[in-house]
């Protein structure tokens, strides 16, 4: 199901998944990255699946390209090895203290925000991947319409909680960071927790998202 | 609290707790993180006898000044590093690569790394920080690893849980060497560059740029020139990845980097390399050279070779 492996370097494989970005090659990344996470295969440092590309790093100490690959194509992937779809619901709140780029949406779509925002609630995401930084997750699809670049110019912060459109993808920001996707509310829920030993993360890869719309007063209930 | 300690007198630009970094994490956005100079930290653990993943101080640039409070116990320091130790009555030049001993009230002064970036203090014993995922790395960005994920701060403590048994005093003869050239496999998006985007990789100069950290090594030159696409489907990255953004400057992700990117990458630093290229300062010139993945192997085996020699000579 790998259309091809080649090396990233000295220390890492490239599995190429196929050029479509979609859910059914990305829910083969995820079978594999699912997988090999499984079998604990001695060296494999980090695996980083994204929508059509599974990055397994290794340590060079105790493995080798030429030898990891062998073990990966010899794989037995069992088609069985059903995602486990988890549905969670996100709290959003669209005030405008929230919406920073509800008007530059407006403007470069030529769409009114009520037909952005009922597309956004109405639409249950599918989990690509998480990263970039910590939790952060990648959730497709948004309507071809409804597609818009990152701003031309990034924020040095994008507060925590927010929600950001680019593309067929919305992601949330897991904490305060740099960033340049169009934010279009806030969550006031913690996405990514690094109390957590294990699971940290709310949404990992293959889970459902439907987001849910929250006034001011919600929000602020919300933590209380 | 603790009876052995060390009170910070002065922090240091980017002093932070370290170990080898924390596996396994990359899928949900959480980067390996651990010391910049691999080489350099074993090195300095086992000069004052702790096992060889025992947390250090790591500090770029200017480092910490810390007053010690306890019993007796060892430090070493490895890199290129200017320092001073005051004691009661006199004050030593610090030499790198070698154990000292400090005892109540004494002070060490880490001036500053000398041509390098990265430096390492040691201390012999168990340290009381917090481990997250299985390492104590210090994650600045995400707030990750000891020290709540901080910079060591003005006035804080460290303490010492329990002191190592053994105080001998050992030392090594190791001089720190610079790289112009760094090696490079080709990257996965190598074709996205002309020929003439390649010949300029390979054969101009490129300056390490100010803007560069635990995250990431900016550099500047020529631009080199794409004729495919400035933007790739974002995808995961490791350590050494050499990306290119619109701009045409490279960027190298380092230990701290973001685990997926969007850019074209143009090489990979091969593992041999990494712990010369974390050194190179701004303003250093530098060259990329091209090696396959059979050479780079081999001189992976003999770095790793070097590196355990040096240590089985403490």
């Amino acid at each position: 199901m790998i259309k091809n492996i080649s090396n990233l370097g000295d220390a890492a494989l490239y599995c190429d998944f196929g050029k479509d970005v979609n859910k059914d090659t990305n829910t083969k990344v995820i079978r594999y990255f699912k997988s090999i996470q499984k079998k604990n295969i001695l060296g494999v440092n980090n695996l980083t699946p994204s929508y059509n590309k599974l990055i397994v790093s290794f340590d060079l100490k105790i493995t080798s390209f030429k030898n990891l690959k062998k073990e990966i194509e010899n794989l037995d992937i069992v088609n069985s090895e059903t995602i486990t779809n988890k549905k969670i619901e996100i709290p959003v709140c669209c005030d405008e203290d929230f919406s920073l780029d509800i008007k530059r949406l407006e403007e470069k779509l030529n769409v009114n925000r009520e037909k952005i925002y009922e597309n956004f609630f109405d639409k249950e995401f599918f989990c690509y991947m998480t990263g970039f930084i910590a939790g952060m997750p990648f959730l497709g699809d948004i309507d071809k319409n409804l597609r818009a670049k990152r701003l031309e110019t990034p924020r040095v912060k994008v507060p925590k909680g927010s929600v950001g459109l680019t593309e067929q993808f919305a992601n949330i920001y897991t904490f305060e960071s740099p960033g340049g996707w169009n934010i279009i509310g806030n969550t006031p829920i913690d996405i990514f927790d690094s109390s957590k030993e294990t699971n940290p993360n709310l949404i990992n890869p293959g889970d459902l998202v439907i987001f849910k719309e929250i006034n001011k007063d919600q929000f602020l209930k919300h933590n209380e | 609290m603790s009876k052995n300690y060390f009170e910070v007198l002065r922090a240091g630009i980017n002093t932070t707790f370290q170990d080898l970094g924390r596996k396994n994490l990359y899928h949900i956005g959480i980067p390996f993180s651990g010391v910049m100079d691999n080489r350099n930290f074993l090195i300095a653990n086992k000069l004052v006898g702790n096992k060889f993943n025992s947390p250090v101080i790591e500090f770029a640039y200017q480092g910490p000044y810390l007053k010690y409070f306890g019993n007796k116990i060892n430090i070493s320091i490895t890199g290129d590093v200017n320092f001073i130790i005051k004691k009661k009555k006199d004050v030593i030049d610090g030499i790198c690569y070698k154990s000292f001993s400090l005892e109540d009230g004494d002070e060490i002064d880490i001036t500053s790394t000398n041509k390098s970036v990265y430096g390492y203090l040691a201390i012999s014993g168990e340290l009381d920080i917090k481990y997250q995922w299985s390492s104590c790395s210090t994650n600045t960005k995400a707030n990750i690893g000891a020290n709540d994920g901080k910079k060591l701060e003005l006035n804080q403590k460290i303490n010492i849980f329990k002191i190592n048994e053994n105080l001998n005093h050992k030392s090594l003869k190791y001089i720190n060497t610079k790289i112009e050239n760094i090696r490079i496999l080709k990257g996965t998006n190598f074709d996205y560059f002309s020929e003439k985007g390649k010949d300029t990789f390979f054969e101009k100069e490129f300056t390490v740029s100010k803007l560069s950290d635990r995250m990431g090594m900016r550099l500047e030159g020529p631009k080199i020139e794409n004729i495919v696409d400035t933007n790739i489907k974002s995808e995961g990255l490791i350590k050494g990845v050499i990306q290119v953004p619109a701009d045409g400057n490279p960027i190298i992700m380092l230990s701290d980097h973001g685990t997926i990117g969007g850019y074209p990458k143009i090489g990979v630093v091969i593992s041999a390399d990494y712990d010369k290229l974390v050194q190179l300062t701004p303003g250093s010139k530098v060259k990329f050279k091209e090696v396959d993945l059979s050479s780079a192997e081999t001189l992976f085996k003999l770095y790793d070779l070097e590196t355990q020699n040096l240590i089985s000579q403490i």
